[in-house]
Formats: structure tokens, C-alpha cells, sequence
């Protein structure tokens, strides 16, 4: 186990590029997701409201 | 119903909004779950079974990042630069929505393409960054996707604002065969393609399926994000609609 996460003295630069990619892709799935939850609640107030001017 | 009347009556339904956001959210769980499985497959099989490289030993790892990272940035921006003619011939609103929704994650692509090829470039070229023309090609990708995005969101109207967008696309297109090309036409630093040569592909087999299933993965990766971000935009677009209406007022 120690040998697979050392990666033959290469482990600083894989497990950073790794996790870099993990962390841009997981941020976009997160905000992609968020926003379309914060127009959905948006939509909802606009239309319940009963009024269309906004 | 003959096959070709199914096949346009298909598409006149995806002209639809409505029918393409319904579409869009029954495709997006299976597509979710297909790129968690590949990616799977792909981390695991990268990361652990694939024998380590005869001259880069085990650092060879990052190209399961770098290079899909690297073929999505062109491959998105492909989509975004034809959705963007359609959008300006055919004035087709989808063709909008999508190349409007592939800019963000475009640009996460080739960022990430930058940062991983940095890291790999440290210990087998001993540095982080050379002016050579892969990589400086790579960097003006970036900066095209970052002038996209900041144009669209410089322009109030939208129409004008896709318009716009898609001129700069379509006219930085010419830095996608330069890109592909630069290790060809230069004596670049940057190593020329092993996979494309399919006739005799110079990569062992252990070592390629794990990265073909990073690459389908990335590729799903980019259809959920289309996907989710797609709807949103949709929504807003139609926001008025009878539809939007009855959709947010039913849930």
C-alpha cells in the first residue's frame, strides 16, 4: 500500500494531478447543479406569485 | 411509419423545449452513473494495473488525466465553434444553448490539460513550463474560452450576445489543427501523438484501455454537465411559457 501511494517517487506530482482534475471536475458538477436548483426555486417564486413583470 | 419519418419526426420533437428538457433530465441519471463506472474502471486500471513506463516509470500515470483533459479541450470546443454557425445560419436556439453551456467546463478542460502537463513536464523535462508551440497553443485555447465567456457575459441581450460569441469561435477554430498539428510542423519539447496511430499504435494494451475509458469517461463527464447546465439555460430562456409555467408550479 505504501508502495502504491509513493509511485515510485513520482507521488507528489500524480496525486496532485489527480486531484486537481477531481477537484475542477466535482466543482463544475457542484455549480452546474446549484444553479439549476437556484433557477428552478426562481421560476417557482415568479410564477406562484402571480404576478410576470420581473 | 418508415424509418426516415421516424427519424424526423424525432428530430422535430427535439426542436421542442419542452420535449428536450424532459429528454434531457430522464438522459442525465444514466449518463451520471455510466461516467462514475468508467471513470472507475479507467482510475483503477491507470492507476494500478497498467505497468509502469520503461522510460518515465511510474510518473507516465498523469497522461490518464492529462491527455483526455487535453482532447476534451478541442473536442468541446468544436462543439461549441459548430453549435455557434448553426446558431448564426440557422438561427437554431438549442445550437446557442449548448455552445453557451460548453464554455465553462471547455475551458475547466484545457485548464486542467495546462496544470497536469505542467506537472508532468517538472520531473521529465525538469521543468514547469516551455514556450514551445503545443503548449503555447494550448495557453491561447485557454484564453479563447476565457475571452468566450467574457464576451457573452459582457453583452446584456442575448441574442446579440450569442451572435457575437460565436464569430470569436468560429474565428479561433484555427487554433484547434494548429494545436493538433504544432508537433508536427515543430521541433516541439512536447511528444508526438502515440495513440492517433492506429495502424500501429505505439502504446502497450494495458496501458491503453484504461486511458480509452478516461477518455469516454471525460466525454460522458462533459454530456452531464451539458446536460444539467442546458436545462438551466433553457428555463430561463422560456422562462414565460406555458410550460416552464406548469413545470415549476406542478413540483
Amino acid at each position: 500500500m505504501m508502495e502504491f501511494l509513493h509511485m515510485g517517487g513520482y507521488a507528489g506530482y500524480i496525486w496532485s494531478s489527480y486531484g486537481i482534475v477531481m477537484v475542477v471536475l466535482l466543482l463544475n458538477l457542484f455549480f452546474s447543479w446549484r444553479r439549476h436548483q437556484t433557477v428552478l426555486r426562481r421560476l417557482k417564486q415568479l410564477h406562484s406569485s402571480g404576478n410576470n413583470e420581473s | 411509419m418508415s424509418e426516415q419519418n421516424k427519424t424526423w419526426l424525432w428530430f422535430h420533437r427535439m426542436g421542442s423545449p419542452a420535449y428536450f428538457y424532459n429528454f434531457a433530465g430522464l438522459l442525465l441519471p444514466w449518463c451520471v452513473i455510466a461516467t462514475v463506472i468508467l471513470m472507475l474502471i479507467g482510475l483503477i486500471g491507470g492507476l494500478v494495473y497498467a505497468p509502469a513506463d520503461y522510460q518515465q516509470g511510474e510518473g507516465f500515470r498523469i497522461i490518464y488525466v492529462h491527455v483526455p483533459s487535453a482532447w476534451m479541450s478541442m473536442f468541446v470546443y468544436m462543439v461549441m465553434a459548430i453549435n455557434g454557425a448553426i446558431f448564426l445560419i440557422w438561427h437554431i436556439k438549442l445550437s446557442d444553448i449548448i455552445a453557451r453551456s460548453s464554455a465553462v467546463i471547455g475551458a475547466s478542460f484545457t485548464f486542467l490539460a495546462l496544470a497536469t502537463g505542467s506537472i508532468w513536464g517538472k520531473p521529465m523535462w525538469g521543468t514547469w513550463w516551455v514556450w514551445d508551440a503545443r503548449l503555447t497553443s494550448e495557453l491561447l485555447l485557454l484564453f479563447l474560452y476565457l475571452g468566450y465567456i467574457g464576451l457573452r457575459a459582457a453583452i446584456d441581450d442575448r441574442r446579440v450576445a450569442g451572435k457575437a460569441a460565436s464569430i470569436l469561435a468560429l474565428v479561433g477554430v484555427i487554433n484547434i489543427p494548429i494545436i493538433h498539428y504544432s508537433v508536427v510542423w515543430w521541433n516541439t519539447l512536447h511528444q508526438p501523438a502515440s495513440i492517433s496511430k492506429f495502424d500501429n499504435p505505439s502504446i502497450h494494451i494495458d496501458m491503453l484501455i484504461p486511458l480509452l475509458c478516461m477518455a469516454l469517461a471525460f466525454k460522458l463527464f462533459y454530456l452531464c454537465i451539458l446536460l444539467i447546465n442546458s436545462r438551466s439555460e433553457l428555463l430561463e430562456q422560456e422562462k414565460r411559457t406555458q410550460w416552464v409555467k406548469e413545470l415549476v408550479t406542478s413540483s
